[in-house]
């Protein structure tokens, strides 16, 4: 679905990623954690083109993307729900969720309407409320259902436990897993190592923009080193 | 009807006249301003331009023998629309796009060249003395009054009131329905973001300067019909005095630039009419000092606040 070779991604002069390779298989949730300044969010808006890698390739789907410009990488199957939500603060529920099935015909966005409702009934409740006025959880929620209207095959989520109440990323983390039961592709960057390895299939662990372990999600929770620098001990 | 309301209401006529006018103008500053956060300083060119198109399109029409008033008015509409965006489009892609996300001084500097160039294309062009606009529309009716003071609204002032009424209709319309409209909301208020739902926010870009140049051709032909001549610094003035309305009404939201414009219509009228013509600009301008001294983000202009 996804593979990243030997990805290179630089700000400026300095370098963020020092060739990383990272593959996500059609069907799976793969986690990479890692500590702040890592490069999760610089991997993961590399997938996007923004900015885009100086060396090494992105190819989603089986086609390389490296040097495609963001809004054609965006159109062509993948969505992202990106760190610190970014929703559409002055836009209504409804027309945040509009913004994400931009592409689409009126009756396919009526269905994908219906579908992110049934996963967020909270979202309906909203629907026209402006999404600046609501908690930090249902912000979460509808920058799910908008990565959803476009009807992905596969969706990047940016470390979207941060900031939210236990409760909510409990439930959060639930419609991630409802996600792979869609066949949904699921890349997954999480801070909380616990529940984003215990969810996935696979997991990555980044640090200072090299990839340092990698392997399923079980054996990542059950790696003393993981353990020591991620879980607490 | 004391003869002193009277006059009063004359001069409230003719500032929502003028004002509604700057409204127009003003409302392609705050869309550009709202979306990239840059001043369009060939906004008032853009909008000489559409007068003098309309112009041409006036006199080509009356060299062709056609007399039918609608008729011209509407071809010299269509024609000042067109050339206008087509301008519109071009100073996005020619002074702001090769260098936008620079340091903000230089698409300012860019944005002036570009404004120093068409005025001075206008002046090669069209020569720099007064042309003659045609006084299309004639006549008016009275409201009241007797031979010393007579209160009326000219049919032009009319047009003027309906033609920006449609305008702003429409556009507050195209804005809060239609897709579009919805896709320049969400880019001014997170571009990024909006890219990364796959939309090519050069294009939503590139629409707001298009939308803007439109209304401010509609309201070079309105206002090169009522003062009866231009001239190629013709935009220069009304550029300011749109730049200081949106401003006023809080650069970056819509209604701001409709009430803003309006406010400063009626005062510089009320100054004319009371004061003195000569100090109509001392007015506009003052106001623009003190809104920015007591509150900079205009009168409906809001603060960002984010809800983290």
């Amino acid at each position: 679905m996804l593979v990243l070779e030997d990805v290179h991604t630089h700000y400026g002069k300095i370098e963020a990623l020092h060739g990383v390779s990272v593959e996500v298989k059609k069907g799976e949730i793969v986690s990479l954690i890692g500590a702040n300044g890592a490069g999760k969010t610089t991997l993961l808006m590399t997938v996007c083109g923004n900015p885009q890698a100086t060396s090494g390739r992105v190819i989603l789907q089986g086609r390389d993307i490296t040097r495609d410009l963001t809004s054609n990488i965006m159109r062509s199957g993948i969505s992202i729900v990106p760190e610190g939500r970014r929703v559409f603060s002055g836009l209504t529920v409804e027309e945040n969720l509009h913004m994400g099935g931009f592409f689409n015909t009126k009756s396919e966005i009526r269905k994908s309407q219906e579908h992110v409702y049934e996963l967020f009934p909270r979202l309906k409740e909203r629907e026209h409320q402006r999404a600046g006025t609501m908690s930090g959880g249902e912000q979460q929620m509808l920058a799910i259902g908008r990565a959803l209207m476009s009807k992905p095959n596969m969706i990047i989520l940016d470390e979207p436990s941060l900031g939210l109440a236990p409760l909510v990323i409990k439930q959060i983390f639930e419609i991630i897993g409802k996600l792979r039961e869609e066949g949904i592709t699921v890349f997954l960057v999480e801070q909380n190592a616990h529940q984003a390895l215990n969810l996935a299939d696979r997991g990555y662990v980044l640090e200072t923009g090299r990839i340092r372990l990698h392997d399923t999600g079980k054996n990542l929770l059950a790696n003393p080193d993981v353990q020591n620098a991620y879980l607490g001990g | 009807m004391s003869e002193a309301s009277l006059y009063f209401i004359q001069q409230l006529v003719n500032g929502l006249t003028i004002g509604s006018t700057y409204a127009l103008i003003a409302i392609g500053y705050t869309m550009v301003y709202g979306i990239i956060g840059m001043i369009n300083f060939a906004h008032g060119e853009i909008y000489m331009i559409g007068a003098y198109t309309a112009l041409i399109a006036i006199t080509g029409l009356a060299t062709l023998g056609v007399s039918w008033l609608p008729l011209i008015l509407i071809v010299a509409l269509v024609c000042a629309v067109i050339v206008s965006s087509a301008m519109g489009w071009a100073v996005e892609r020619a002074a702001y796009r090769p260098v936008r996300g620079r340091h903000r001084l230089i698409p300012l500097i860019s944005a002036i060249g570009m404004s120093i160039f068409l005025q001075n294309y206008v002046h090669l062009a069209q020569g720099s003395r007064n042309i003659g606009f045609p006084l299309m529309i004639q006549g008016g009716f009275d409201f009241g009054g007797d031979d010393t003071f007579r209160g009326s609204i000219s049919y032009m002032q009319m047009t003027i009131f309906v033609t920006t009424l449609i305008c702003m209709t429409a556009l507050s319309l195209f804005i809060s329905r239609s897709r579009i409209g919805r896709a320049c909301r969400a880019v001014s208020q997170d571009l990024g973001m909006a890219n990364l739902l796959g939309i090519d926010t050069n294009r939503i870009i590139a629409a707001t300067f298009v939308i803007g140049a439109a209304l401010a051709a509609v309201a070079g032909l309105l206002l090169g019909m009522y003062y009866g001549s231009i001239d190629p610094l013709f935009g220069f003035i009304a550029g300011l005095k749109a730049f200081t309305a949106a401003v006023l009404g809080g650069i970056g939201s819509i209604p701001g630039a409709m009430l803003g414009g309006l406010i400063l219509g009626v005062s510089e009228s009320m100054t004319s009419g009371y004061i003195s013509g000569a100090y109509k600009d001392v007015v506009s301008f003052g106001l623009l000092i003190l809104i920015l001294l007591f509150k900079p983000t205009g009168l409906l202009g809001k603060p960002e606040v984010e809800k983290i």
